[in-house]
């Protein structure tokens, strides 16, 4: 129940401040949810914003498990975005049951490497891996923007984008008439792949442990060191998979800063499901309501957008009090 | 330009980009020394960037009055830090997360509400105060002695931090809260109230530098107009290794890569500016590479304290 609490106590919060814009907080939300939930148009929005989010809370909540500390998930998504409209653009002639993949394995291994890197530092070198992620976040950033206004430029663009990636390296749209495209169905996909992995495999024990025991870990003979560089890797890789879907399945170009911050929303929704994959779906469902409602709210209440992203801090403030009192009750019953 | 002009011109510039992260850096070590990681460095910046503008627009520009209330949002930002760590136990590094979050979101929406489109222009500034004589000295005369109190008192904090920390009974106390907190509360120490002083302290700092950032520097506001400084201070922190003069020496180094890049594109060289943007964190990123394993931290750092026994709370 805590997470429920904590999204009510930030969205009471978030009403106070719609109020101190001078508007309704009831009308505020109503029609941010109506139009994200309600409406087809807008539930494919939401669709659209949950599939990176759901694919890069993943890889944080992933690292998480193993006691790492992913911030890196922004510019792992710009990575992966690089790596699939690489394969997009200079891999052609290839029929889309193998382009699709190839390009989509290309955005996994440029996320993978970007999470990768941090992960070797962190296990063989002791580089705190907080502040690794931080930086290459601000690193990619920038190496996309390079990317598209130098190499991969779209000659005569009036503003930084590559060209269009082949058809056959594109995802199919699956609702028809809106943008929502297969990157959900890999998002739900990871989810129960790892769901299993966690449930039934030595392997997600053997991560387990390393985030709960790393001494004991080690003395129950698994490599701490590998365990840390294979998380890193498969987070940064899901991530890189949610860069990758962003050029495969909505834009068909890689863009200048093209995550709104999608790295950093999935660091609050990893927090909020407290490690249940059932929650993180949940969870980065209700958080692309928010940014596909909140456009609407702002066209039809005047209420600014940024609201959101407020509503989404105070969200992981208020679950980390809410962990802390669970475990008070906790241990006092 | 000649050589005189530009390497003035450069070095001032350098200090200037450098100052926001050294309040920041500061008010990590202090924080850090104490054995409270703060990641939320960055929020608490951007906490004392927002609000300095804010009240200085308010009070019709008395800048003045901008400082003092972004040194109160920087306190309790640090209270807030201190509660979530030091009482509940929450793990540091999501307090310093979900304070980097709300505030950034906080701050982007207020600032919507406070300054509308014809609101924008440039907030007043905090002038500089040249001091006579030595202001005349080439190259270090304006460098150093034609700044503003802000840099004046930042100038003052670094030995000062030093002294107390390594020189008084005080830092003892500090330190000892850091590495060793089982012993200091056996000592007699109040660990609880010894973090909780240095987090608000480090609020404080970090705020000091978003008032700098923005009055002194920029002259206005915008959403997110801290764009990581916080992180590159916590990077300046560990290159430093938890001495104010190396850390400090450490946010030079990152204001002068800065200052440099600007310095490139303003020349106009054939150097895509995306690198250029890079730069700083690129060496903040070697820097902790080239330093790991050598740069030990306070031992008791992130690790929640449990006192002996609860009810004593503070």
């Amino acid at each position: 129940m805590s997470p429920l609490l904590a999204i009510a106590a930030a969205l009471l919060v978030g009403a106070g401040l719609i109020l101190l814009a001078g508007v309704s907080p009831l009308g505020a939300y109503s029609a941010l949810f109506s139009e994200a939930l309600t409406n087809y148009f807008g539930f494919g929005n939401t669709l659209t914003k949950m599939a990176p989010l759901l694919l890069t809370s993943l890889g944080v909540l992933l690292a998480l498990k193993a006691g790492q500390f992913n911030i890196g998930g922004e510019g792992q998504i710009y990575m992966g975005g690089v790596g699939s409209a690489l394969v997009g653009l200079y891999v052609q002639g290839l029929p889309a049951l193998v382009h699709v993949p190839l390009a989509l394995l290309g955005g996994f291994l440029f996320g993978a490497i970007w999470g990768m890197v941090p992960g070797y530092l962190k296990a063989y070198r002791g580089v705190n891996e907080v502040i690794t992620t931080l930086l290459l976040n601000y690193i990619a950033q920038n190496l996309v923007s390079y990317a598209v206004s130098h190499p991969m430029k779209e000659p005569g663009a009036p503003t930084p984008f590559s060209p269009m990636i082949a058809p056959s390296a594109r995802l199919p749209v699956i609702l028809p008439q809106t943008q929502v495209h297969a990157g959900i169905v890999l998002g739900l996909a990871a989810t129960v792949i790892l769901w299993i992995v966690f449930a039934r495999s030595p392997v997600g024990y053997q991560i387990e442990t390393v985030g709960q025991n790393p001494t004991a870990a080690r003395y129950a003979g698994i490599s701490v060191e590998r365990t840390i560089l294979l998380v890193m890797a498969l987070a940064g890789g899901l991530a890189g998979l949610a860069g990758a879907g962003e050029v495969m399945g909505l834009k068909y170009r890689l863009f200048e800063n093209f995550s709104p911050g999608y790295g950093f929303d999935a660091i609050a929704i990893a927090f909020l499901s407290r490690g249940n994959l059932a929650g993180i779906a949940l969870i980065s469902l209700f958080f692309g309501a928010l940014r596909s409602g909140a456009n609407v709210m702002q066209r039809s209440a005047g209420v600014p957008v940024t609201v959101v992203y407020a509503i989404q801090g105070l969200t992981v403030l208020f679950i980390a009090i809410g962990l802390v009192l669970e475990r008070r009750v906790g241990e006092k019953g | 330009m000649n050589i005189t002009t530009f390497l003035t011109d450069y070095l001032s510039a350098s200090l200037r980009l450098s100052i926001p992260l050294a309040f920041a850096a500061l008010g990590g070590l202090w924080s850090e020394r104490s054995g409270v990681l703060n990641i939320g460095l960055e929020g608490m910046l951007l906490t004392g960037a927002f609000v300095s503008a804010a009240a200085t627009f308010y009070a019709g520009g008395n800048v003045w009055v901008g400082v003092l209330l972004a040194l109160v949002a920087g306190a309790l930002a640090g209270l807030l830090h201190a509660f979530l760590c030091v009482t509940l136990r929450v793990d540091q590094l999501v307090s310093g997360l979900a304070i980097n979050l709300s505030v950034a979101g906080l701050t982007a929406f207020m600032s919507r509400l406070v300054f509308t489109s014809d609101t924008t222009q440039k907030l007043s500034g905090i002038r500089a105060i040249a001091i006579p004589g030595f202001s005349q000295i080439p190259i270090l005369g304006p460098l150093l002695f034609e700044q503003d109190l802000l840099v004046y008192l930042l100038l003052l904090l670094v030995p000062v931090s030093s002294y107390i920390l390594f020189q008084t009974s005080l830092g003892l106390t500090v330190r000892a809260v850091g590495e060793y907190p089982r012993a200091a509360d056996t000592a007699g120490i109040r660990v609880f109230r010894v973090r909780y002083a240095c987090a608000i302290i480090s609020g404080m700092l970090a705020a000091l530098g978003g008032a700098y950032l923005v009055l002194a520097h920029v002259r206005f506001f915008t959403e997110d107009i801290s764009a990581g400084k916080g992180f590159i201070a916590l990077a300046a922190l560990i290159f430093g290794r938890w001495h104010p003069v190396s850390t400090v020496l450490a946010c030079l180094l990152f204001g002068a890569s800065e200052a440099l890049q600007l310095r490139i594109q303003a020349f106009g060289l054939n150097i895509p500016y995306q690198f250029l943007v890079m730069l700083p964190y690129a060496i903040a990123l070697l820097a902790m590479v080239g330093l790991a394993g050598k740069s030990a931290p306070p031992a008791a750092l992130g690790v929640p304290y449990q006192q002996e026994s609860q009810s004593d709370g503070l």
